[in-house]
């Protein structure tokens, strides 16, 4: 039994409507309780929060911290971390390296000392979800999960040709609790099927995938009911076709319509907001208006950005032929690692600066969506670490969306032209802390459908962020003056307190195992390794795990 | 009961167990177990058949403490008090133990300032170094098995040191889009000597000692349309001709890839051998896929890569001594800390530095304390001041093992040991050397 009370703090909650109240919160074994009625009750701790601001513990819903591409890219850039102060060792905790691809320790205790206290991994390969969950294994505090990579499955695209949606649902169910994932991902469908079986890429929806005789659009749309029929916590999770290439958002949009209503996330929508001609850099200019239009008049949509902040960072994505792409354009260093049957993966240093007029544009891309999009809760805070920068740019995000003096300067050092091709000038929105709460927790644990994060009422975790309120936002946000992760007082003022470890997240999907014999059939056919040892058990979540419960439909 | 009656009751199958003798890591294996013994395993090759019947339980204490027999509990103590007190120890070895232990090794050596490093110095160490100058085109095995019709080993003789690398990956199998298996592939073969591997490829090449890059580096220029001397023959022992031959068929293949050995990274140009290779399979995605892997040897050095990596942000040779991971090969690899004398003490799993490293450092090992541990005997362990005897891993402990290709493996153990885990030892030591770290800091 462990009682906290958080005492006098000024609260923010937008699930529960809470804007800036000053409000006592209860911790009691680890979750969220009503304030005790009887006069005489004590608590084990007091945490004083007079003047300062309480909100739930951030969520990251789109990030890469663990897994192949995110070791890959460790061992493949020693110079990344050579530069970047590394974490210290402490009688309590581990020690780590940072740059734009932390280590496992680091990760936790870096995520954890900003405020956030639940993240996951976007693009895991099912035949490495076991090297994930051993990543999740040494990385301290954060509750986590990750996505599944389904867009290029042959199974999926076998299923989606025979039209057989039965088995595409049974496969999906399967895979997810053989990985123990929590999501359906699709990255880039059909294109890095395309890749690998030798071609470059397919451009658009209605492009036929060879050999398999499917296309993008029939991906999609199959994909996305299926997590639907699935009942899983978590819509579709889509990185489109084209990523990053001039005249991409005609492709967005036509995914965007191609759902025909069907609830969807669309992730990193930054990096594919692109006007000019398809592969032209001369006519790059931002779409985020007409975008934004069609997701404001579309419910069934959410978003996170993939905000590009200037600096060194790595690009690591599922979609291998962006990873060439890149390569080419940049004339860095490469690694392309693709999965059997499953999955692409590319992997490129890349630094984003201020006086280049693509990536100014790109920052300013990123900025627009936080602005154009009318409702806060259909948008979440993402860097689509460590695509577009680290997670650890988000405080500077925060101070570029509550300070619009701060972003007008920032725009006056980057060329001229990234003015005539974006309306960012224009903006006067500035973000309120209410609205700040809910891009970077409340919103994506609704997106998430995690009903116990992302806010304070009764019965939530007891993750808890303190801040002490500050005109300069970015310290505010950087250095919280206490954090709480389950009731725990894990971070004081930058500092780790104590080191606990967090639960793993995973969907709780059945599936109709009749269709077992047949997936192990072409398995056996097609996979190096034994259909037995595929399936990843409890065993692995060596620190607990919450099976997330999928709607019954 | 009828004798045979007895003998069923022993007897058991276990299926899907995995073999962790080479980086092939196969885990198709049937064992036919008896009592503490395996009498069969089906699927093995002859390593893997050697590695499975010739396991047995041998007399032995669980640890010794100078060469005298100790419980786990005093050798625990020792080995803590070892490294607690050591001002610049080393831990090594890893790539034959499960990453459930290769994970509680860089955590004490992180809590003791320990440099931490693998086997892979000492085989693929360059090929990592490459790695980070310009990246690795790279895929799992499935990948080869079911698309690539052009297979190239370079430096290394796979028939004997990994022998299922043909039949159950990269030549025989018949494969989603190479339905007809061995026939659908070309098979290319460079080496510096004739091996047993030589008789089953297509195209054999005989290089000259020490040319790799000389000709990895000509090929690539031949792939860019650069002119080539004919001279390059008597430099290399390849004509011309034959290397445009290859060229040819590389650009024209549907998926090609290079698997790459010992032989180029650790012979003269090392590292610069394997960037050579892995840029000639780089720049022949202008073409087609093309993709280069090393043939790691140790059954999970690709695990102790893998988790020294996401531990410490780099994959071998760290050195944790001013309280962060900081890495740099030649300075904090083993053999070079050793052979330097600065190692005042050390952890060595599941490896034989005393018998098979440079002569200064086996002399240095000699004159410093430090712990072993390792199923056998070896001469690294008779020269421990602590030597644990520890259960065989895949064979008496589960965990988890990564196959060359960094695809994660479970382990299926066939019997008990009376033996303790290298994992369970590990924490024992790790929990004292904290509780020695702390009281320190209090008095
Ligand atoms: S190839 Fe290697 S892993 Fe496979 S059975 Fe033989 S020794 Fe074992
Ligand atoms: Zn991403």
């Amino acid at each position: 039994m462990s009682l906290v009370k958080i005492a006098n703090g000024t609260v923010y909650d937008p699930t529960n409507n809470i804007d800036g109240v000053v409000q006592d919160i209860w911790i009691q074994d680890g979750k969220i309780v009503a304030p005790p009625t009887a006069t005489d009750v004590r608590p084990d701790r007091t945490l004083d929060a007079t003047g300062l601001v309480v909100m739930a513990g951030g969520v990251d819903m789109h990030a890469h911290i663990a897994g192949p591409k995110v070791n890959l890219a460790r061992k493949m850039r020693p110079e990344d971390k050579r530069l970047a102060p590394p974490v210290r060792r402490t009688p309590n905790t581990r020690s780590g390296t940072v740059g734009s691809v932390p280590s496992t320790f680091a990760t936790g205790y870096l995520y954890a000392g900003m405020g956030y206290t639940t993240v996951f991994d976007a693009a895991i390969p099912p035949l490495a979800a076991r090297h994930a969950h051993e990543e999740f294994g040494d990385t301290p505090i954060i509750d986590k999960g990750f996505f599944l990579l389904f867009g290029n499955n042959h199974y999926v695209l076998n299923q989606i040709a025979a039209n057989e949606p039965e088995r595409l649902k049974a496969f999906v169910g399967w895979m997810l609790h053989a990985a123990k994932a929590y999501a359906v991902k699709v990255v880039n469908p059909g294109g890095i099927e395309v890749w690998k079986g030798g071609g470059d890429n397919v451009h658009s929806l209605d492009e036929s995938v060879e050999h398999f005789n499917v296309t993008p659009r029939q991906i999609i749309t199959s994909l996305t009911q299926t997590a639907m029929d699935l009942g899983l916590p978590h819509p579709v999770h889509i990185h489109c076709n084209n990523l990053g290439l001039p005249g991409n958002w005609n492709t967005t949009l036509a995914t965007m319509q191609a759902l025909e209503g069907r609830r969807a996330h669309l992730t990193h929508i930054q990096f594919h907001s692109y006007g000019g001609g398809l592969g032209e850099q001369s006519q790059f200019c931002s779409k985020t208006t007409e975008l934004a239009d069609y997701v404001n008049a579309h419910p069934n949509l959410t978003v996170d950005v993939g905000q590009v902040l200037f600096g060194e960072t790595t690009s690591m994505t599922g979609d291998g032929p962006l990873g060439y792409y890149l390569h080419k354009v940049t004339g860095r260093k490469w690694t392309n690692a693709d999965t059997e049957m499953e999955a692409g993966c590319g992997i490129v240093p890349i630094t984003y600066r201020e006086k280049s007029f693509v990536h100014a544009l790109q920052w300013a891309i990123g900025l627009e969506w936080y602005l154009l999009v009318n409702d806060p809760w259909r948008i979440a805070m993402s860097t689509d670490h460590p695509n577009g920068g680290s997670f650890l740019a988000y405080p500077e995000i925060i101070q570029l969306l509550m300070d619009r003096t701060y972003r007008q300067e920032v725009l006056k050092r980057v060329p001229p032209r990234v003015l005539e091709c974006s309306v960012l000038k224009d903006l006067d929105r500035e973000y309120s802390l209410y609205e700040i709460a809910i891009i970077t927790r409340a919103a994506p644990a609704r997106m998430l459908g995690l009903k116990h994060k992302g806010h304070l009422g009764i019965g939530a975790d007891g993750d808890v962020a303190i801040y002490t309120p500050n005109a300069n936002k970015l310290d505010m946000f950087a250095l919280p003056r206490y954090v709480l992760k389950g009731g725990v007082v894990i971070v004081e003022q930058g500092e780790i307190r104590e080191e606990l470890f967090g639960r793993t997240l995973y969907a709780a999907t059945s599936y109709d195992d009749g269709v077992l014999p047949d997936i192990q059939k072409w398995f056996e056919e097609y996979y190096t390794i034994q259909f037995n040892n595929y399936p990843v058990d409890e065993h692995y979540m060596t620190n607990g795990s919450t099976a997330v419960a999928c709607s019954n439909r | 009961m009828s004798e045979a009656a007895v003998m069923d009751a022993e007897t058991r199958i276990v299926k899907d167990a995995t073999c962790t003798f080479c980086g092939c890591v196969c885990d198709d294996m049937e064992l036919t177990v008896v009592g503490k013994r395996i009498t069969k395993a089906k699927n093995a090759c002859v390593l893997g058949k050697a590695w499975f019947l010739n396991h047995h339980i041998e007399e032995h204490a669980v640890a010794t403490i100078e060469g005298k027999p100790a419980t786990l509990e005093e050798g625990v103590e020792r080995a803590a008090q070892i490294l607690a007190n050591a001002r610049y120890p080393i831990v090594y070895g890893l790539s034959d133990t499960t990453c459930e232990a290769q994970r509680v090794a860089v955590s004490i050596a992180d809590r003791v300032g320990a440099c931490v490093d693998t086997t892979t110095s000492v085989c693929h160490g360059p090929s990592g170094m490459a790695f980070q100058g310009v990246g690795e085109v790279t895929c799992t095995l499935g990948e080869v098995k079911n698309r690539a019709d052009l297979v190239i080993f370079w430096g290394g003789n796979p028939a004997e040191s990994h022998p299922r690398h043909w039949t159950r990956y990269s030549l025989m199998p018949k494969g989603l889009f190479v339905p007809n298996g061995r026939k659908g592939r070309t098979a290319v073969l460079v080496d510096v000597r004739k091996s047993k591997s030589a008789a089953a490829a297509d195209i054999f090449w005989q290089i000259k000692p020490r040319k790799d890059f000389e000709v990895l580096w000509a090929l690539r220029a031949l792939v860019k349309g650069v002119e080539i001397d004919p001279a390059i023959e008597q430099e290399t022992g390849i004509s011309l001709a034959q290397m445009q031959d290859l060229v040819q068929r590389m650009k024209s293949c549907k998926f090609g890839i290079i698997f790459f050995g010992m032989g180029l990274s650790m012979t003269r140009g090392k590292h610069m051998n394997v960037e050579a290779a892995l840029s000639l399979a780089r720049d022949l995605n202008d073409y087609t896929r093309f993709y280069a892997k090393p043939v790691r040897g140790h059954g999970n050095v690709t695990g102790a890569d893998n988790v020294v990596a996401w531990q410490t942000g780099y994959p071998f040779g760290v050195s944790l001594g001013r309280g962060y991971p900081r890495f740099n090969p030649g300075e904090f690899t083993t053999s070079d800390t050793l052979a330097r004398g600065e190692a005042d003490a050390g952890l060595i799993i599941a490896s034989d530095p005393a018998g098979n490293f440079s002569q200064p450092a086996r002399e240095h090992l000699k004159k410093i304390p430090y712990i072993a541990l390792d199923p056998h005997e070896s001469e690294t362990t008779r020269g421990a001041t602590v030597h644990f005897c520890t259960a065989t891993y895949g064979i008496n402990t589960p965990g988890t093992v990564y196959r060359m290709d960094d695809v994660p493996i479970p382990l299926r153990p066939a019997f008990d040991s009376p033996f303790p885990s290298d994992e369970t030892v590990l924490r024992a030591i790790e929990k004292r050397v904290r509780e020695l770290l702390r009281e320190r800091l209090t008095n």
